[in-house]
């Protein structure tokens, strides 16, 4: 393991537990699209970019959007 | 149950659970060191084969097409099923203004989403040549059009996605995949095999029946993402009566 690959698998950890850590919804899906940024980052370091491709949209916008809009639609319902 | 009897069920199934990840984390490779022999045999062989760059593309549109045919269809069915639980109840939210009143979020929204929509494109276009394919690239198309939206333009968003064409996007992409396999068939091969000219490795004329796998694969993810927004989206502004004119 590169120091490279250890300081992205570190950041990881580190993003990982903000997100178990963080409270307030709104704040925990922007949270968890900051974490998934940098699993896509992990991937791009362990020279997987397709999966990285995949997290990016997938972790990095489409889910972070539904928990928006369930939050929303929760409050306002 | 009593605290003390949680507590002591919590630690034996913590211990357990514990001491088996440890096993599992003991028994893994060594961190760079991948043992199967398929992954090799398809880097060696793969490129040759279907005069493709990009591997994955061939795992996924080829030799696991019909995997990916399953995968198309979950996306597919979990989509008609939100369509239909939240289609039909909902009254229609009238004519909605555009709330942004920001002029900088919208040149920026607008602006990014330019860039976003040739970014797709490209990404879908080169899936067989470089990383991405129709998967990310339909995602990152669909998600070119929510910017639309988030840039405040409401109306512009439902101009660019009308939900009866996004339907027929949606249903010709899971069903020209299909469509493409019974062509495989009708060749005399089997479901799904690759068919036509492999065509010249590297540009974008080659891969034979993996390019329209995986353009049939853009159409059904871009409209299905865009088909979930939409429905959340009215859902949302179906209860939110102050947002509307």
């Amino acid at each position: 393991m590169i120091p490279l690959q250890a300081t992205v698998i570190g950041l990881v950890a580190v993003g990982a537990l903000a997100v178990v850590l963080t409270r307030d919804l709104i704040r925990l899906a922007m949270a968890s699209s900051l974490y998934a940024l940098l699993l896509v980052v992990l991937f791009l370091v362990l020279q997987a970019p397709d999966v990285a491709l995949s997290e990016l949209v997938v972790g990095a916008v489409g889910f972070p959007l539904a928990i928006v809009v369930a939050i929303s639609l929760e409050r306002k319902g | 149950m009593s605290r003390g009897l949680r507590l002591g069920l919590f630690a034996v199934s913590a211990a357990g659970l514990t001491a088996l990840l440890l096993w599992g984390v003991a028994g893994l490779p060594d961190f760079g060191h991948y043992r199967g022999p398929y992954g090799f045999v398809l880097n060696a062989s793969a490129p040759g084969e279907r005069h493709v760059t990009n591997v994955v593309a061939a795992v996924v549109f080829d030799y696991r097409g019909f995997d990916t045919l399953g995968e198309e269809f979950i996306l597919f069915a979990s989509v008609m099923g939100v369509a239909l639980l939240l289609r039909d109840v909902r009254d229609d939210p009238g004519r909605r203004d555009d709330a942004m009143r920001s002029d900088a979020v919208r040149m920026v929204g607008l602006g990014f989403a330019a860039v976003l929509l040739v970014t797709g494109l490209y990404v879908v276009a080169h899936g067989y040549l470089t990383p991405g394919g129709g998967f990310q690239g339909g995602v990152v198309v669909a998600s070119a059009f929510i910017l639309v939206y988030l840039a405040g333009e409401y109306r512009a968003y439902r101009r660019l996605t009308p939900t009866a064409a996004v339907d027929v996007f949606e249903g010709s992409g899971a069903g020209g995949y299909a469509v493409i396999g019974v062509v495989s068939l009708l060749l005399g091969s089997a479901f799904l095999h690759n068919f036509g000219p492999l065509g010249t490795s590297g540009t974008l004329a080659s891969g034979g029946s993996i390019a329209f796998l995986n353009v049939a694969s853009a159409l059904e993810v871009s409209a299905a993402f865009m088909l979930l927004f939409t429905e959340f989206l009215e859902e949302l502004s179906a209860l939110r009566p102050e947002a509307r004119s």
